[in-house]
């Protein structure tokens, strides 16, 4: 097929993929770990709800938590076994949150247990939203927000395209790209619920041109009548962005503080796409995803379907890791966080995990002042000037990063810290800075509501 | 892992991956790309050029090291940073110099272009040119006093000038004739360009053969290590100007080639003007503060008093740059107007 590649957007950076170890790996079923730990918020919005008790025994894909509120997925087993203790659980920022321990039955099967179907023919757009959080389902790229939420469009706005994200443009991770060539016919059955769901007439995949053969195989399989057009992007990070995506394919940008929704597009990752299309016509529940787990420190290197809860420690030592291990991220190099304990579990939004040795992690190089390079100008995807903000974040001026340089535009990619020949920790100063005045406004609306 | 489950993790703040870019990298860089025009000062000047540039070199890395020390700091010398400015320093300097002078500017240089401001990332002004312009305040003649070029006995003897005594009056055993931009200026006669691009004329140590700095300059814009756009807007505004000038009376006003290859412009453009901290860091700030530094040079050096204003045109410029910035920012996304809603 003749692919032209669409132009990107402007600036930028090209990281080395480091992909080449894992994205010929088939998908692999992963075994249950002893004791599974489930957080009952593993996206953005509000804790599910238990519906289960101490010592109750329950099956896979079983119900478990129940969504509290609009914000909120349902949660369910992710194997048949006894529920241990509610309590609460480590997570990957260090802090514990409520969840659950289950203990997987010794035999326990990859059986999983149906719901109430919702047919894609007959079902209204709400009753499809409804399906989508009872089935758990949250962004799987990592960002966790409620895909429910996401597909639902405001009154007084509409949509009139959706993006499906294959672009993965993140080093080392070859999930996305595994599905695409894996799940064609549960992306498009995903595709025909998202464009029901949010009406929109048309559906783009977007697909980095480094994964020509998942474009090739998606266009040899899609279903004539389905209204969906496959183009690549160029290869760049961070390409897989949903404002910058829906900038390159449809020329339209996001104005700042909006969302896709304002200029009438919809970005839902391929793999969130692809477990509505799996899940939603035998009412199941999420209770597995897709992981890349790579990098140097990790011996059997590869894309594996992992039950949600699973520890890192075990699956870690499913995998094998060499003896130096130092770091674990969680996620891509890029944007992941690096493990706190292996005791924390991966959750739906954990598309990867990346293993380190010393040898990678053991050199720290010193941090030099600002030398105004400009370099970081000509990283920023979103034009911003980290040069300046970084110099106001060191002097702790943040209101002046908000005000007068577009701080909260910021979606801490980590292009500029990537290319600092000074080593200043930009995109960490920048979280911090954000993470201060969100406390500061949410302090503010408390104040003035008391 | 079962046998040692408290391990400790490192935790590090994403992103985990970095470029390898180094200031370091840069610098040395910077320095590699300086050596074709260092070799040609000594080729041309002999001992004197070795002399000057090794001195001058020596002056300001000591000089930062010593004040670093002062000032209770570690010492920055393997930044490389300062020895970029002590050989840019160098290369700025006449030929035959005493050398009492060129240690007094080099000390001038770091302490009060560099130091005085909290050392690297922090000049306002290019520190070289800060040297510079302290000798040419405090020793107009010597610092318009040039020896010839290709002398037949520079690799064998130093000008008696150069070993001076302090505050002496120097003695010149040879003057050469006036600059290119002298003899332009006060006698109204011109060299030949391509004597001027090859560097066969006389000058300060580093600023004669264009050609070369011009590659220096080529070397580190592949490498992506200098804003190209800065030598471009002086490039386009001096050709601009001076063609323009030239254009309106041929007699009056010399051709841009010669404006573009006689004395510091093309040292100043590619290596002096491009001081990252002192220069503006978007690209259209970059752009506008060539345009002023070509258009400054050329008012400088056709209506001016001075026969040369590279260095006041850019130290100007770079009191400006900080203006710039204020007044050029990118243009974030999501501030542009949507191209179809």
């Amino acid at each position: 097929m003749n692919w032209m590649t669409r132009r990107s957007f402007p600036h930028g950076i090209h990281p080395q993929p480091a992909k080449d170890e894992t994205q010929r790996e088939p998908i692999r079923q992963f075994p249950f770990a002893p004791l599974m730990v489930i957080p009952l918020l593993q996206h953005i919005g509000k804790p599910a709800v238990t519906v289960v008790s101490e010592g109750q025994e329950v099956v896979r894909g079983q119900l478990i938590a129940r969504p509290d509120g609009f914000l909120s997925v349902a949660m369910h087993a992710p194997a048949s076994g006894v529920i241990r203790r509610i309590d609460r659980v480590p997570t990957l920022l260090g802090s514990m949150v409520p969840g659950i321990y289950l203990q997987p039955f010794p035999a326990s099967t990859q059986e999983v247990c149906e719901g109430m179907p919702c047919p894609v023919e007959t079902a209204t757009p709400e009753e499809i939203l409804a399906a989508i959080q009872q089935a758990g389902i949250v962004g799987l790229g990592g960002a966790g927000f409620p895909t429910h939420a996401k597909l639902q469009v405001p009154a007084d706005k509409h949509i009139d395209t959706v993006i499906i994200n294959g672009v993965e443009c993140e080093p080392y991770l070859t999930t996305d790209h595994r599905v695409m060539l894996e799940q064609s016919a549960d992306i498009y059955t995903g595709i025909r619920y998202v464009l029901k769901a949010t009406g929109a007439a048309r559906a783009i995949i977007a697909i980095e041109d480094n994964k020509r053969d998942a474009a090739e195989y998606l266009g040899a399989m899609l279903p004539s009548d389905l209204p969906v057009s496959i183009e690549l992007v160029t290869v760049k990070y961070p390409q897989g962005a949903e404002k910058l995506l829906v900038s390159v394919l449809l020329n339209r940008e996001v104005p700042t503080g909006g969302l896709p929704v304002d200029i009438h597009a919809a970005v839902i990752n391929v793999a969130t796409t692809a477990e509505i299309g799996r899940l939603l016509p035998r009412g199941r529940g999420i209770q597995e995803r897709v992981v890349t787990i790579t990098g140097p420190a990790v011996r059997r290197r590869g894309n594996y379907r992992i039950p949600i809860g699973t520890p890192l420690r075990f699956a870690l030592e499913t995998v094998g890791t060499s003896e130096d291990l130092s770091e674990v991220l969680v996620g891509g190099p890029m944007m992941g966080q690096a493990a706190p304990s292996l005791d924390i579990p991966i959750t739906k939004g954990t598309s990867g995990v990346v293993a380190y040795t010393e040898r990678e992690t053991g050199h720290q190089p010193p941090i030099y002042p600002c030398v105004h390079c400009g370099d970081c100008l000509e990283a920023c995807p979103m034009s911003l000037n980290p040069s300046q903000l970084g110099l106001l974040a060191a002097r702790e001026h943040y209101q002046a990063m908000v005000d007068d340089f577009h701080l909260m535009t910021c979606f801490e990619c980590g292009a500029c810290s990537y290319v600092c020949p000074s080593h200043i920790p930009l995109a960490q100063r920048f979280r911090v800075a954000k993470a201060y005045i969100r406390k500061n406004q949410a302090s503010v609306v408390r104040s003035q509501a008391s | 892992m079962d046998e040692r489950p408290n391990k400790t993790l490192k935790i590090s703040a994403a992103p985990h991956l970095a470029s390898g870019a180094s200031v370091e990298r840069i610098m040395r860089n910077v320095v590699l790309a300086l050596l074709p025009t260092t070799g040609f000062a000594v080729y041309a000047f002999g001992l004197a050029a070795l002399l000057s540039l090794f001195t001058a070199t020596l002056t300001c890395v000591l000089a930062e090291h010593l004040l670093c020390k002062l000032a209770g700091r570690p010492s920055t010398v393997k930044d490389w940073s300062v020895v970029i400015t002590g050989l840019l320093y160098g290369l700025t300097l006449p030929p035959g110099l005493p050398l009492w002078m060129v240690c007094l500017g080099g000390l001038i240089a770091v302490a009060m272009g560099k130091a005085l401001y909290g050392g690297l990332g922090y000049n306002l002004f290019n520190p070289a040119l800060v040297g510079r312009a302290f000798l040419q305040a405090a020793f107009p003649t010597a610092m318009t006093t040039w020896t010839p070029a290709f002398s037949a006995d520079r690799f064998t003897s130093l000008p008696g000038s150069m070993l001076a005594p302090p505050f002496g009056t120097p003695h010149y055993d040879q003057i050469s004739g006036a600059t290119p931009l002298a003899a332009m200026k006060f006698e109204q006669t011109l060299s030949d360009t391509v004597d001027l691009f090859l560097g066969l004329t006389s000058g300060s140590l580093g600023e004669t053969c264009s050609l070369l700095i011009l590659l220096g300059g080529l070397y580190l814009i592949a490498r992506r290590m200098m804003n190209w756009r800065i030598p471009a807007g002086i490039f386009t505004a001096v050709i601009l100007l001076s063609g323009l000038l030239h254009l309106s009376d041929a007699q009056a006003y010399p051709s841009p080639l010669f404006m573009l290859f006689s004395g510091g412009l093309m040292l100043g453009a590619m290596f002096m003007a491009t001081d990252m901290v002192a220069s503006p860091i978007t690209p259209l700030g970059c752009y506008l503060y060539g345009v002023l530094i070509g258009a400054l040079v050329v008012v400088i050096r056709l209506w001016g008093g001075m026969p040369e204003g590279v260095m006041y045109a850019i130290l100007l410029a770079n009191a400006v740059s900080p203006l710039i910035d204020r007044l050029i920012q990118p243009v974030a996304y999501g501030t542009r107007r949507s191209k179809d809603s």
